[in-house]
């Protein structure tokens, strides 16, 4: 049996690991501004966030699409600092996972933040901690499983996004072809092997990585409020 | 404002602190509130100098604003106006546009859960606290002598999960004075524990302001605590101050039965150790010229004073010397007040012992039967005595 070409796995990993990586540095503060404040117009910072969860791959791929296009002031902006464009490229499919997998990186960090209470960070202002340092020493180490799952969920989510990659990236191999697209591509074409190597490879893959997680998880202190 | 207010508070409870870090310092520096905070249906309004140096105990029921105080004081009630100075610094001042963050104001606070960080050992809270204490104000508090104070040794390595309630209150309390603070406040410390997790942590809490002499505030709707720790006392009620004073005239004059049904009136007596028996384990105690004999003082030597705490209700009345009973403490005075409370069978009196007095809680069926009147020589039949246990004292 022939084996596939493994690029679009290796694409996809490197696409959900820089997903992952921007979302943790955008989406933490944003999920802890969401925690704390009393802020009138957090419900509509908590849908717009939201959003992506609900929408249609497709719809949001759309404006996406539209937004970095050339002749979008964002696509436009790009293609004069970069000299390339934003759509059907590595950097447009990684603006696209971060906005498609927000909340996913969101509302696990904030549920984690908000069942932390005032407690230990009153402890931490008592003791003269600034607030950041009370975040970074006392606030971040007791949401170490909502960092965790966050951060799985997102890089996951992203490994099996689809509908929003081929409105942003199309099918480039090397570039944009992503793994969900090229097992879409084998079916396409009938190509039943390879879509089969990948789909599994896939499978494992998953599998492995929620058992490390749960496994993970059982091994954290437990933190009793 | 308050009819008990007295100029300097430290007077005669402090008295048993013997020469310590409780005498009144030279210029006696303050701690100025006059603070407001307003929300859903409460309101605290405190306006009250405290000396801050000994100890001061915020009393009060529940919902008096106690808690609520504290807070303002910490900078975590968002919706305080008004002033807070500590010995002339300013942390809250709202019309001079000063509001000290909470990591700004120099204050060690023990909450009533306690509140250690779960992901770190005990040590690693102690560190915490230590390494950003900032100020050298008072770095003689070294991390050795909090561990020996608290006998926290054992303790170090294990995580807060694992502690019982009271080493969890020792380890906390050992962490804010590792911060190093100008003013302690202690929410409560033993208001979680069961009688015997308290009687286990009351010894540490007594030994700490003499040892460290940080001007503590200890919030706590206890008056039997109150009694043993405090040199002055700030009475709460309803969110105003009721009464500001000497823990010893505060507990005599205030009419603790009216803050609430859950409260014991209770007296203060200062006795002077007279001499230990050896055979019964027992110390005999003088209190203005008369023989009181308690279960054995181990702590105190001969010529030390003992502060005792004798609640009204403990108290019996008689109008003549009773014939032997089983009751030891017999001490002869004059009834100087009765107050009847017509919607109970309750009355209250008042025995003046010379320097001291103390109240008794009778029936007023009892009261006419004895014909009691006031001016009246009368025996108070002491049925028990609570110790201050304060070791070294």
């Amino acid at each position: 049996m022939e084996l596939p070409e493994l690029g679009p796995l290796w694409l996809s990993l490197q696409l959900a690991a820089a997903a992952t990586a921007v979302l943790i540095v955008l989406g933490t503060p944003l999920a802890w501004w969401l925690a704390r404040t009393r802020s009138r117009i957090k419900p509509v910072i908590e849908a717009v966030t939201a959003l992506p969860l609900v929408l249609p791959p497709t719809v949001l791929g759309f404006y996406l699409l539209l937004l970095m296009s050339p002749r979008s002031w964002l696509g436009g902006l790009w293609v004069e600092i970069t000299d390339t464009t934003l759509t059907f490229s590595f950097m447009g499919l990684l603006v696209a996972s971060v906005v498609y997998s927000l909340p996913f990186m969101v509302q696990p960090l904030q549920a984690a933040f908000e069942s932390l209470g005032r407690g230990p960070l009153e402890a931490a202002a008592a003791l003269r901690a600034s607030p950041i340092d009370a975040f970074l020493t006392v606030a971040a180490p007791l949401s170490l499983r909502g960092f965790l799952t966050a951060a799985v969920l997102t890089f996951a989510h992203t490994i099996g996004e689809f509908g929003v990659v081929l409105m942003v990236g199309g099918n480039i191999p090397g570039k944009t072809r992503v793994i969900s697209i090229a097992i879409y591509e084998h079916v396409e074409t009938l190509r039943y092997a390879e879509a089969h190597t990948l789909a599994a490879v896939l499978m494992l893959f998953a599998f492995a990585v929620l058992v490390f997680v749960y496994v993970f998880n059982r091994r954290l202190p437990v933190h009793v409020a | 404002m308050s009819p008990d207010r007295v100029a300097n508070g430290i007077g005669v409870a402090g008295s048993a602190a013997g020469a310590g870090p409780g005498a009144p310092p030279e210029t006696e520096a303050l701690l100025e509130i006059d603070v407001r905070v307003e929300y859903d249906g409460f309101d605290l309004q405190v306006e009250q100098s405290i000396p801050a140096s000994g100890v001061t105990a915020v009393f009060g029921p529940s919902g008096s604003g106690k808690t609520t105080l504290l807070r303002t004081l910490l900078g975590f009630e968002a919706l305080s106006r008004g002033r807070i100075a500590l010995d002339g610094d300013v942390w809250l001042d709202t019309e001079g546009g000063v509001a000290a963050p909470p990591h700004r104001r120099p204050v060690g606070c023990t909450f009533q859960d306690g509140r250690l960080f779960p992901h770190l050992d005990v040590a690693g809270n102690l560190r915490y606290a230590e390494r950003r204490s900032g100020t050298k104000v008072a770095a003689s508090i070294a991390q050795e002598d909090v561990v020996d104070a608290l006998d926290l040794g054992p303790l170090l390595d294990r995580r807060p999960q694992t502690l019982s309630g009271g080493e969890r209150q020792r380890a906390a309390l050992g962490r804010a004075l590792l911060s190093r603070p100008r003013l302690l406040l202690l929410d409560e410390p033993l208001s979680a524990l069961d009688r015997q997790r308290k009687e286990e942590i009351l010894p540490y809490l007594l030994a700490l302001h003499p040892r460290f002499g940080i001007p503590t505030l200890y919030v706590s709707h206890a008056v039997d605590e109150v009694a043993l720790l405090a040199d002055r006392i700030l009475v709460l009620a309803e969110g105003r101050v009721q009464t500001f004073g000497g823990t010893v005239e505060v507990l005599e004059h205030l009419d603790l039965t009216s803050l609430t049904e859950r409260f014991q009136a209770a007296a203060v007596l200062e006795a002077g150790v007279e001499a230990h028996d050896g055979e019964y384990r027992l110390t005999w105690l003088d209190l203005d010229g008369q023989r009181l004999s308690v279960p054995r003082i181990e702590h105190l030597a001969v010529g030390e004073s003992a502060r005792l705490l004798v609640r009204s209700r403990d108290v019996s009345l008689a109008t003549e010397r009773p014939s032997p009973t089983s009751i030891r403490n017999v001490l002869s005075g004059v009834l100087v007040a009765l107050d009847q409370d017509e919607s109970t069978a309750f009355a209250e009196a008042t025995v003046d012992l010379g320097s001291h007095r103390l109240r008794a809680r009778i029936t007023r069926a009892s009261a006419v039967e004895l014909g009691l009147a006031v001016g009246l020589p009368v025996f108070a039949l002491l049925k028990s005595v609570s110790l201050d246990t304060r070791a070294g004292r």
